[in-house]
């Protein structure tokens, strides 16, 4: 049995990594807050330019943009991987390198797959592949980034798609559904998948409560096919970002989650240990006992 | 008097302006356009330029717009801009910097420069300062 000093000992260390995972979720509950209201504060642009965009497209044919038209033979694929920059938020970054994987494994098995990484954990990860990384963004999710940086990296990738030098580029981001609940999905961004499959059921309704207050068609300027032209790779750039906050968003929710099961399991560890010490102590003074009542009725 | 238009002002990161407005006037991808209210549906792109309007007290207000698409329904204008900035907000001393830069790396005929860029950059440093002195 473990002495009285070395059990004080290890509730020390137990008791100060508690104050440790205490403080991590601290810190990420703060962090959710700030991420889930720059989340708030992005829902008006994007929904109100996916009802613009809605509103466009059906009147612009297929070839009003060259993003919209898909590869013959699609080749060369680039997936975008959002993942965290630090660990210690549970199975948040293994959960969307798994699903890259079999996403990689099932859908493009004989094409020429290359990477863009946003966060250290996916870039990390795809070191250890064989498969090229186009572009890496380290410090952008969980930290503080702009819609700046989903311009740059969508504009660069839209420029690859129009030189050919990609056929397909595909997002996987973690989806921030609630507080208990992300999920790794996969999304299509390059070719752009035909507008009416990309609406969401929810929008569709908005869309139709809208219409009714437009009726008139828009007056356009430049053509509704410049304006679409120009509108999609915004709409690209939407999507990236979006990815980008929700992944953030999904990191902290994650992390505090992790953090507030370390925090409890250091304090079931503190109380088990608690009892070895006391049943020690116990057991110590037992003996003692025993050796004055010996020594007593040797005397006798 | 004319009934008033709402104006609204999106960015990614934040609602810039929500506010009733007499006339707006903005800078469409095909020149410049004014809006009252009763106009009819109306979809452009939207360069870099100066948004002005009128606010409900008859008061002049111009904003920084950096490209973007204006929705215009009989009662109600929709910007959405990839930045704006209200006159009152923008950093005079970091826009006349920015200028100094653009155009000290556009004067260097370096290779390494990237024109694109710098030139973007005087553009907007330039248009902020324009706004400062719109009104």
């Amino acid at each position: 049995m473990a002495t009285l000093k070395e059990v004080q000992i290890k509730i020390g260390s137990v008791k100060k990594t508690r104050q440790i995972t205490s403080a991590m979720k601290m810190v990420a509950t703060s962090r959710l807050r700030g991420s889930q209201e720059k989340m708030d504060r992005f829902k008006p642009y994007a929904s109100k330019f996916s009802e613009v965009l809605g509103s466009i497209a059906g009147k612009a044919g297929e070839e009003a943009s060259p993003l919209l038209v898909a590869k013959e033979e699609p080749k060369k694929v680039n997936v975008i991987l959002c993942t965290s920059d630090r660990g210690l938020c549970g199975g948040f970054n293994v959960n969307l390198i798994e699903k890259a994987e079999k996403f990689i494994d099932a859908e493009l098995q004989d094409k020429e797959v290359s990477l863009t990484c946003f966060g250290k954990k996916g870039r990390d990860w795809a070191k250890k592949t064989p498969m090229a990384i186009e572009d890496e963004y380290i410090g952008v999710v969980g930290g503080k980034f702009d819609f700046s940086v989903a311009s740059t990296s969508g504009q660069k990738l839209i420029n690859g798609f129009l030189e050919g030098d990609v056929d397909e580029v595909y997002l996987i981001y973690s989806d921030f559904k609630s507080l208990a609940r992300q999920e790794p999905v996969v999304k299509q961004l390059l070719p752009i998948p035909s507008l009416e499959a990309m609406e969401e059921p929810g929008e569709e309704e908005v869309k139709a409560k809208d219409d009714s207050v437009y009726l008139a068609e828009h007056i356009c300027e430049p053509s509704s096919d410049a304006l679409l032209g120009e509108m999609l790779p915004k709409n690209i750039f939407i999507q990236i970002y979006d990815g980008l906050l929700q992944t953030s968003t999904s990191e902290n929710a994650q992390r505090m989650k992790a953090m507030e099961n370390a925090t409890k399991a250091c304090k079931d560890m503190i109380d088990e240990l608690q009892t070895i010490f006391n049943k020690t102590r116990q057991a110590g003074i037992t003996s003692d006992l025993m050796d004055i009542v010996g020594g007593a009725e040797a005397l006798n | 008097m004319a009934e008033n238009i709402f104006l609204e002002v999106v960015t990614p990161g934040t609602s810039v302006v929500s506010e009733e407005a007499e006339i707006v006037m903005a800078p469409g991808s095909e020149g410049e356009f004014g809006v009252l209210n009763g106009h009819t549906t109306f979809l452009t792109s939207l360069k870099l330029g100066t948004l002005r309007y009128k606010d409900a007290s008859g008061k002049e207000r111009a904003l920084f717009i950096n490209g973007g698409f204006a929705e215009v329904l009989p009662n109600k204008v929709t910007v959405l801009a990839e930045s704006a900035e209200r006159r009152k907000n923008i950093d005079v001393d970091r826009a006349k910097a920015a200028k100094a830069r653009a155009e000290e790396r556009l004067a260097k005929s370096a290779e390494d420069v990237d024109f694109a860029r710098a030139e973007a950059a005087l553009r907007r440093a330039v248009q902020r300062l324009a706004v400062i002195e719109t009104i």
